[in-house]
């Protein structure tokens, strides 16, 4: 097929929308942490902006995105040789003949801002004591040794998962269960702040937390409608089920925590939305506006509910990277198996409530379930292999001084 | 009655409190500080240029006592503000000649 | 001379002012404050987890004053920091044994 202009006009807009997710997501954790950690934060997820765009072009879209293996792309693209905006079209990548219609390039680019932003995702359960340089390292390779791999699975027509069926529109697996697995694995590894569960941490400027929320709303749309990689109703769709699930969940996560929890708080409506957004991440192309709504409502009070899992596993997964992330990625993917619609957009599998039957659903779990294996066991061998080489860790007078000072000689406000 | 003026670690504030607690005091005021002395402070660079920042975040915490809780309270702060380390901080007594619960108008030593 | 610090409520800081003005005060230094104490704290709610916020937000007040005004000034805070509920402050006095006024180098009372 020949290029669109409308959808690649669309996807290069998109992968604008996604880019500035990143330090959407920068400033949604960067209002949690206490203030002698801010810009720590605030750098670990502008970092990525940096690092993985230029490994995604060096070898990280190759891998992910070229060959025809099952398990793993190849190096035909490294260094983007062959992918260039004029000649190269997005049908000419492996397993795309014939159905795509944005250019190679643009492809690229936009997949290139889902690489950035899923190692950040990460860096809210380690808040506070991760060594800078360790985490440079470790999201490095991260995202050639986990991200790539999974991308292809999930993402590439000639991946295994993708081939079996199972369903993925933006990311549910590839991205939010991915990287909710690996902060998991990765927390495990270094350990809680000094002081967790004795003294308290509370955020030290939830206006930033919102406003990161807003922004991280605002790319979402890119993130969902831009996976349609047309300009048609298929990414209409997307785009109005990504926003009506994140005010569902918005308002279940409220409510439950009035009800649990005595107040309904500005942190619950931002963690809310943005639990909504990923759960409705996986469905957002193959589920009708109602079933967004109802998934987005599920999510508001699931993700909420599981805050007390890291209690339960003793884990210090600082801004709830496990709950939003690991728990919503995974209930969205699920939920997919029972919302699946394909009257909605024509694309898709139907689900249990649409007469589709178990398979997708089945086809769902075992996507889960490997995406899980792989990136916990691969996440946890890189982060053993850095704290007994480089040290994950600062030290103790670094942590009690702050990530601003110790890791960066910065001070985010000065007195 | 005496002012107890404490300036310590701002890190170590928590414990303070609770070493208060437990030796009686009721009432504590905490305002930032910054301080200058032998800790010395730390360098900031922004853009390639170093700069000297000579002051320390510190707490400066007040307590008003009667005069036979002085030791007791002094000691509490010792306790839980050493860390060992230079900047650890320093504690002061000045006389206080009179005091007022604002609320109430008592004075003296029932208004502690 | 004698110091006179109080720690008030924020909000009354305004009409606090006003009445020293009222009462002749020419000078007070007013810094942030965190107190401990009877009025208790609040707690705070993030994502389903209670945290007990102990300190209160204060205000405290600095005013060096001759010996005489004392007892006006200490009458005029009491007047316009009380609301009567549990927190309205303290007031407290110290002895000053030396006041110097940095433009001209002046001391005592001319110094106030």
């Amino acid at each position: 097929m020949d290029i669109n202009a409308g959808a690649t006009a669309w996807v290069l807009i998109s992968a604008g929308l996604v880019l500035f997710m990143t330090p959407g997501l920068a400033f949604f954790y960067a209002g949690m942490v206490r203030s002698k950690n801010v810009l720590g934060m605030l750098m670990q997820n502008v970092f990525a902006m940096g690092l993985i765009s230029i490994l995604w072009v060096f070898v990280g879209f190759s891998l992910a995105f070229g060959g025809t293996n099952r398990y793993i792309g190849n190096f035909d693209f490294a260094f983007l040789r062959g992918v260039v905006g004029d000649v190269t079209k997005a049908a000419d990548l492996p397993g795309y003949a014939g159905t795509l219609v944005v250019p190679g390039l643009a492809f690229m680019a936009f997949q290139m801002m889902f690489a950035v932003i899923t190692p950040a995702l990460i860096s809210g359960a380690t808040a506070d004591r991760l060594k800078f340089g360790s985490y440079a390292v470790f999201i490095g390779l991260w995202s050639v040794l986990v991200y790539s791999p999974v991308a292809h699975w999930v993402f590439s027509p000639t991946g295994w998962l993708f081939r079996r069926g199972a369903l993925d529109f933006a990311g549910g697996s590839a991205i939010h269960i991915n990287a909710g697995i690996a902060a998991l694995v990765l927390t495990m590894v270094l350990g809680p702040r000094r002081g967790w569960m004795k003294e308290a941490m509370p955020p030290h400027n939830l206006p930033y937390t919102v406003l990161g929320m807003g922004i991280l709303w605002f790319g979402w749309f890119g993130f969902n409608a831009g996976s349609a990689l047309t300009a048609d109703g298929l990414p209409a769709q997307a785009l109005v089920n990504t926003h009506l699930a994140a005010a569902a969940a918005m308002l279940t996560w409220l409510l439950v925590e009035r009800l649990m929890a005595k107040h309904a708080t500005t942190l619950g409506a931002a963690s809310g939305a943005v639990a909504g957004l990923v759960a409705i991440t996986p469905c957002a192309g193959y589920v009708n506006s109602m079933s967004a709504v109802a998934i987005g409502a599920i999510a508001g009070i699931v993700c909420f509910l599981c805050l007390k899992l890291k209690f339960a596993l003793k884990l210090d997964d600082s801004l709830d990277v496990i709950a939003v992330h690991l728990v919503g990625g995974l209930l969205g993917s699920l939920l997919l198996g029972f919302f699946g619609d394909k009257s909605a957009t024509g694309f898709g599998t139907d689900g249990v409530f649409f007469g589709g039957g178990w398979g997708l659903l089945a086809d769902q779990a075992v996507a889960a379930a490997a995406v899980i294996v792989f990136s916990g066991v691969v996440t946890w061998i890189i982060a053993f292999g850095i704290d007994k080489t480089i040290g994950l860790r600062v030290s103790v007078e670094d942590e009690l001084v702050g990530l601003d000072q110790s890791q960066h000689a910065e001070a985010a406000y000065q007195s | 009655m005496k002012l107890i003026t404490a300036i310590v670690k701002p890190f170590k504030l928590d414990d303070v409190k609770t070493a208060l607690q437990g030796a009686g005091a009721v009432g504590i005021t905490v305002s930032e500080a910054r301080g200058f002395g032998r800790q010395g402070g730390h360098t900031e660079t922004y853009r390639g240029t170093e700069y000297k920042i000579d002051f320390v975040p510190k707490v400066k915490m007040e307590i008003i006592c009667d005069d036979g809780s002085v030791d007791a309270i002094v000691d509490a702060i010792k306790g839980a503000a050493h860390t060992g380390k230079i900047g650890d901080g320093k504690i002061w007594i000045v006389d206080v000649e009179r005091m007022v619960r604002v609320r109430t108008g008592e004075e003296g030593v029932e208004a502690i | 001379m004698k110091l006179i610090t109080a720690i008030v409520k924020p909000f009354k800081l305004d009409d606090i002012k006003d009445a020293l003005k009222a009462a002749g005060i020419t000078g007070i230094t007013v810094s942030e404050a965190r107190g401990f104490g009877r009025q208790g704290g609040h707690t705070e709610t993030y994502r389903g987890t209670e945290y007990k916020i102990d300190f209160v937000p204060k205000s405290r007040l600095e005013i060096v004053v001759d010996d005489s005004e004392v007892d006006g000034v200490i009458e005029t805070l009491k007047a316009s920091a009380a609301t009567g509920k549990i927190g309205d402050g303290k007031i407290w006095i110290t002895n000053v044994e030396r006041i110097v006024r940095i433009r001209t180098g002046e001391e005592g009372p001319d110094a106030v």
